[in-house]
């Protein structure tokens, strides 16, 4: 097995017990899939928007070359300065080379998970910048130093009182547990770095071709901070951000915080064309906008799985499935977690290392339908096995089905192994369970349900 | 070559092969695909009445919801004692504006020392005002948010720095729906549009610890919208 396959299966094990684990996350999901379900009921035709919200990002990733020089042209046009960056070292060497050329020191980012992909914060730290996350969820996994558990909601899986802990531990200020007034801290401790920060980073959500601008779906208003009083703003996005037109937004805005969080819209959704213009009297003096491919083109080459380009990254899927909701976001140990991580991860870091998420999934398909953007997740989990075995078959698998076959094509020798398997059971409840059985990682967590007294055929047979 | 041409090159080679259109699995062969048009958005999304009235109830109701407070008054003097009075009880003491017919008659009637943010400011004096006066460009009632822009709300800060944001807006700028906001700032900043655009939707929230709703996260604790 590989590393990351063992460090997997250690965690799951492990969270899949842990009952405070599980009620934390129930909780919070509970309460999300009312907030969602309501917001879908609102729609007139949810079934419709899907559609529509598919057929859109189909045409953004099948004319992405068309659409992303459209998006280049309009935004060097107003003065941003665009850079391209095929893998992760090249975007930190970017980022790394403006803060250099700024001579900055105090860095404030809101959230991104292009940033998490690249490791920016580590590279930035490393290389002696003080770096602020200002979304309140990424700050505090931040003050623990942990990656985000989810891609939504960084700090699900932490109470109140974990939350208070680290505050006393590493801010040395925490009146309460009281959700209110922990938030407060966080505003007053963030307030003076947005006023101190040179440069500002954030995502996008969406980046609109026609009109050069990059779109930003917050609760906060963390970014928009960061966007207004920074000296120099970059933003860093995948290549697979892009939208068509303006418009489209109309349909998308709603779309992302009903399956994200449950709202009819977010908060603040903002869009940025640019660094201040003539005539405007604050925002950045200069807009950088990091275009990062790292491994996304491979992706797109794979036409079967193209459209797991098309996620939005509500997160909807994580939510929706039932092993995301046993092992927990961390225990995937990758950037993009549940269903959409499990399908893009092995595609973007290596299939034979990442192929054991194929398999976390109980093929219930539970992803797809919820997907708001109708990606065919729960297929493409499977395609993801069927690639994994084709590049490295697995002999037992081999061996198992070259006996399983002239078995299961011969009425007769399967009557004889069906006959076997009911004498063998009972021999099996021996040792059932117990270091003796052949089948112990099975059966350990399993029940196997009797084999039939009678076959049908021999069913049909006494009955005439 | 440059990583530009280079990544361009990639993705052009990558669709040579096509992909299956959404709900069409098997389906790759040459079909015109027709983004969606305003009625087609329009069909789908949450309803929205066709009067007046229907859309402005439905936006206090949106208002509401979100923890904003919608007042509907009669004209601008009704304006300036509704905001004399909020001003009082608030005990501000510094107010941040720009220059504007509504946002000009607001500050008058306040009589605060107020800092003009459409000309360079000093963004630790904007931090330290009370409250922040805009204009805005138009009002959803499909979703209870203020179209604003760096343009035409004094800058990018003013709406999202102080703790409390009042916004100043026309009948005439309430629109029905998203798709209707889109095509107004089409129509509005077409040739040439600001460097932000932003749609607020209540204070500033967050759900993070636990998922409770708190408010005033980082922006704005209290938004107020003055609709004349």
């Amino acid at each position: 097995m590989t590393e990351p396959a063992v460090q997997f299966k250690h965690d799951a094990r492990r969270l899949s017990a842990d009952l405070r684990h599980r009620q934390i996350i129930l909780t919070a999901m509970g309460n999300y899939e009312v907030a969602r379900d309501q917001r879908k009921g609102a729609f007139q035709d949810w079934q419709s928007a899907r559609q529509m919200a598919a057929e859109t990002k189909w045409d953004a990733i099948n004319h992405l070359d068309r659409h992303l020089e459209q998006l280049v042209r309009n935004l060097e046009a107003r003065g941003t300065k665009v850079h391209w960056a095929a893998t992760d070292q090249q975007a930190r060497d970017i980022i790394l080379g403006i803060l250099r050329a700024k001579k900055a020191r105090i860095i404030v980012k809101s959230k991104a998970m292009t940033s998490e992909e690249i490791h920016l914060n580590e590279a930035m730290e490393q290389a002696g910048y003080e770096v602020v996350e200002s979304d309140l969820g990424e700050f505090i996994v931040q003050l623990r130093e942990e990656p985000p558990y989810h891609i939504v909601f960084p700090a699900m899986h932490l109470t109140r009182d974990d939350i208070k802990d680290v505050f006393q531990r590493k801010l040395g200020d925490a009146p309460s547990n009281n959700p209110e007034e922990l938030t407060m801290v966080a505003r007053r401790v963030l307030r003076e770095k947005y006023l101190q920060a040179d440069v500002g980073i954030t995502g996008a959500n969406f980046a609109i071709a026609e009109t050069g601008m990059l779109s930003i779906t917050e609760n906060e208003g963390n970014a928009r901070l960061t966007a207004a009083l920074s000296r120099t703003m970059i933003t860093l996005l995948g290549i697979e951000k892009v939208l068509p037109r303006l418009e489209d937004l109309a349909l998308f805005l709603p779309m992302l915080a009903a399956m994200g969080t449950g709202q009819a819209i977010t908060c603040y959704n903002t869009l940025y064309g640019g660094p201040r213009q003539p005539g405007e009297s604050d925002g950045p003096g200069e807009y950088h906008v990091v275009l990062l491919d790292n491994h996304r083109t491979a992706l797109l080459a794979d036409a079967e799985q193209r459209d797991s380009l098309h996620c939005i990254r509500c997160g909807a899927c994580l939510n929706a499935c039932p092993i995301f909701r046993n092992v927990g976001g961390h225990t995937y140990g990758t950037t993009y977690c549940g269903p959409i991580g499990a399908v893009i991860t092995p595609n973007l870091r290596g299939l034979n290392e990442w192929r054991h998420l194929s398999y976390a999934s109980s093929l219930c398909g539970a992803c797809t339908e919820t997907c708001p953007v109708k990606i065919n997740l729960h297929h493409h989990l499977l395609q993801n096995r069927r690639n994994a075995s084709r590049r490295r078959p697995s002999w037992w698998q081999r061996i198992a089905f070259q006996v399983f076959a002239p078995v299961a094509n011969k009425p007769a020798l399967w009557a004889l192994v069906t006959r076997m398997g009911r004498l063998g059971q009972k021999a099996h409840s021996l040792v059932k369970g117990g270091r003796l059985d052949p089948a112990y990682a099975w059966t350990k967590t399993r029940d196997l349900p009797p084999v039939a007294k009678q076959s049908f055929k021999e069913w049909w047979r006494a009955r005439r | 070559m440059s990583e530009r041409d280079d990544i361009l090159a990639r993705v052009r080679e990558a669709l040579t092969v096509p992909a299956p259109m959404p709900g069409h699995d098997h389906d790759t062969g040459p079909r015109a695909l027709v983004l969606p048009s305003m009625a087609d958005q329009r069909r789908v999304l949450p309803a929205v009445g066709q009067s007046f009235d229907e859309q402005a109830a439905l936006f206090r109701r949106k208002a509401v919801e979100l923890h904003a407070d919608f007042r509907l008054v009669k004209d601008v003097a009704a304006m300036a004692a509704e905001l004399k009075a909020i001003c009082a009880a608030e005990k501000w003491q510094r107010a941040a504006s720009h220059a504007g017919e509504l946002t000009g008659a607001a500050c008058r009637a306040l009589g605060l020392p107020i800092l003009l943010t459409d000309q360079a400011f000093d963004k630790r004096e904007l931090a330290r005002c009370d409250v922040g006066i805009s204009d805005c460009d138009a009002l959803v009632a499909q979703t209870g948010s203020v179209v604003v822009t760096s343009r035409s709300a004094g800058g990018r800060a003013l709406s999202v720095l102080p703790p409390h944001h009042v916004v100043v807006a026309r009948r005439e700028q309430l629109l029905p729906d998203l798709p209707a906001a889109f095509a107004f700032l089409r129509s509005k900043y077409g040739a040439d549009y600001p460097s932000m655009i932003s749609f607020i939707t209540g204070p500033s929230r967050t759900g993070d610890i636990e998922r409770i709703l708190v408010l005033g996260a980082h922006g704005p604790k209290k938004l107020t919208i003055l609709c004349v």
